[in-house]
């Protein structure tokens, strides 16, 4: 069976993120990009699978700064095939593009599972998954904690608020937003990534056209507003640890 | 021309989620506005008593057995065809595991723009303009919502669900469902949350941790913190992940929703899927190297100090007035 992995490149926020000179989008020149860590899940998920019996793990990605690097790595994880999506000239576009441009690839790879992360922190058009689902025509479940694969099924464990979850049954194929895989996903060696650039031939798949798709227009992008900010207590850890306490007595605590 | 903006409620175990009275309220803001109506839609099974006290102009409640539980395909067959049959002008829907699961599929099936992580919707120049919060609480994002139909995820923060409450709910009319076919995704059972510990929604001080707390052996001077102040260890979700604290102390969008008098949040960025269940905290006291993080968006009083640094010398201090008093 072919599980397939679509992950995504994500600003990143350890970085200064930078706003463009109209204020309506981020600035591309200062933009870093990682892999979305909800999508680390995903291909965490899918090498489980793939070691429990499942199949074959494919990771598919949009061409981007650092999809090489994500791809090796996905690759030296334990992903079978490495797939880079290429002939975009923008590094972001919107997630009903990207689910447009990524559906024809991923059919022809005849999926029984699409894992993906069940959502991204730029998702301003809603989560990949679900878009994704419905280009493919298949049924799509998120917050996904955890898999069992079944014959013709996959048995999955839903995320609810406040620890609740239910246990779902979904027919094959089908696509799911990973909340979080059953393990941390696994630390791997340099070494090891190293030598996957050596050995694992990266494929190529065009996209099937290069429109892009921007419903939602933002009219002004920025960063939330100073004075909302909060009160910050300076000096060493025991000056810090004085004002705490003071704070602390106002707020009857002690 | 009436206006109508459709809010799916969202229920779990007999309860009514508070980002449905948030919707609610936000409806209401944009309805007082602009001429319009505030549509609730209630899917369930025997269930029309958690219609009472919706604040909406009408309700409608569609009764079905397979409506017992959320399904995502019962859902989305239910919601679609009454927004193909009315065209509201928005449908709102939880950032949750239910309503993404309602709204991200129907807008690419019935190709209606979508926007998500919104926080509050405004009237301006009879446009309505939405505005999201990204980047893991980093950046704020505004624009105007489409024509003719939008649909919406909400996240909590601007709306009290207080305000999406009634004493005087809308009318019910039951409506009738349209027909349920057999659906690849099928719900099994409820897995309940693990009982026995301590209830983290009822304490009125939480001493929370984040990545910054770097190592599980690094809990140990946290509990000695929380055991000086007489509060209650709790963690954002990369801890739980890890196993190193148990899931009933999971602060966040799948874990709890907590409302203590005083949140420190040490070692914790903010992102959205963990601040968003900390919005009804009193004080939020947070501590991280970052100062853009963006807890301290939310946070009245900050440190940008190591917590490691400071949580012995804080714990010192705490031990030291407790002695004074």
């Amino acid at each position: 069976m072919n599980l397939i992995v679509a992950i995504k490149l994500v600003p990143d926020l350890v970085e200064e993120l930078k706003i463009n000179e109209e204020g309506n989008f981020l600035d591309l020149e200062s933009l870093r990009l990682r892999v979305n860590e909800f999508d680390e899940h995903a291909l965490e998920q899918a090498i489980l699978l793939k070691e429990r019996g499942a199949g074959r793990v494919i990771v598919i990605a949009l061409d981007g700064e650092g999809v090489e690097d994500a791809l090796f790595t996905a690759a030296a994880k334990g992903a079978d095939q490495v797939i880079k999506l290429t002939g975009n000239t923008m590094p972001l576009v919107s997630n009903h593009t990207l689910a447009r441009w990524l559906a024809p690839v991923i059919k022809s790879l005849q999926p029984s599972l699409v894992l993906t992360g069940v959502q991204a922190h730029n998702d301003l058009d809603g989560p990949l998954g679900p878009l994704l689902a419905e280009y493919l025509d298949l049924p799509y479940v998120g917050y996904v904690a955890k898999a069992t694969m079944k014959d013709g099924e996959v048995e999955i464990r839903k995320e609810y608020p406040g620890g609740l979850a239910a246990e779902m049954e979904i027919d094959l194929p089908a696509v799911l937003g990973i909340q979080a895989a059953e393990q941390p996903p696994r630390y791997i060696a340099f070494s090891r990534i190293r030598q996957a650039m050596k050995t694992v031939q990266l494929e190529e798949r065009q996209i099937p056209d290069p429109f892009i798709e921007e419903p939602i227009a933002i009219a002004r992008l920025f960063q939330p507003e100073i004075g909302e900010r909060a009160e910050i207590i300076s000096g060493d850890v025991d000056e810090i640890a004085a004002r705490l306490v003071d704070i602390f007595t106002d707020l009857d605590l002690l | 021309m009436k206006q109508e903006i459709f809010v799916l409620i969202e229920h779990l175990q007999g309860r009514v989620t508070d980002i449905s009275y948030l919707m609610l309220a936000a409806a209401r803001g944009i309805t007082e506005k602009l001429d319009g109506n505030v549509v609730a839609l209630l899917l369930g099974h025997n269930q029309r008593a958690l219609a009472n006290d919706l604040a909406a102009d009408r309700i409608l409640y569609f009764d079905h057995p397979d409506l017992a539980h959320f399904t995502p395909g019962a859902y989305q067959r239910v919601i679609g065809s009454l927004i193909e049959e009315n065209k509201p002008r928005l449908a709102l829907f939880g950032d949750t595991s239910i309503g993404v699961e309602v709204a991200g599929p129907l807008s690419a099936r019935l190709n209606l723009p979508l926007v998500s992580y919104c926080k509050s919707l405004q009237v301006e120049n009879n446009a309505i303009k939405f505005t999201s919060q990204i980047c893991g609480g980093k950046l704020m994002a505004e624009g105007e919502l489409p024509s003719p139909t939008a649909l919406v995820t909400m996240i909590p923060g601007a709306y009290k669900a207080e305000q999406g409450r009634s004493v005087t709910p809308g009318v019910v009319v039951q409506a009738s469902v349209p027909q349920l076919d057999k659906h690849p995704v099928r719900f099994l059972q409820y897995i309940e949350p693990e009982t026995g510990d301590v209830d983290i929604t009822k304490e009125a001080l939480l001493i929370s941790v984040g990545r910054g707390i770097q190592s599980q052996d690094n809990l140990e001077i946290i509990q000695e913190l929380a055991d000086a102040l007489g509060g209650v260890v709790c963690a954002s979700r990369p801890v739980v992940d890890q196993g190193w604290l148990p899931a009933t102390r999971l602060v966040g969008k799948s874990g709890k929703r907590v409302k203590p008098k005083v949140y420190l949040a040490l070692g914790i960025s903010g992102a959205t899927e963990h601040v968003e269940a900390i919005t009804d905290s009193e004080v939020i006291i947070a501590v991280n190297t970052d100062p853009l993080a963006p807890i301290f968006n939310l946070a009245k009083y900050g440190a940008t100090v190591d917590l490691l640094d400071l949580v012995p010398a804080l714990t010192e201090a705490v031990k030291q007035a407790t002695v004074k008093a």
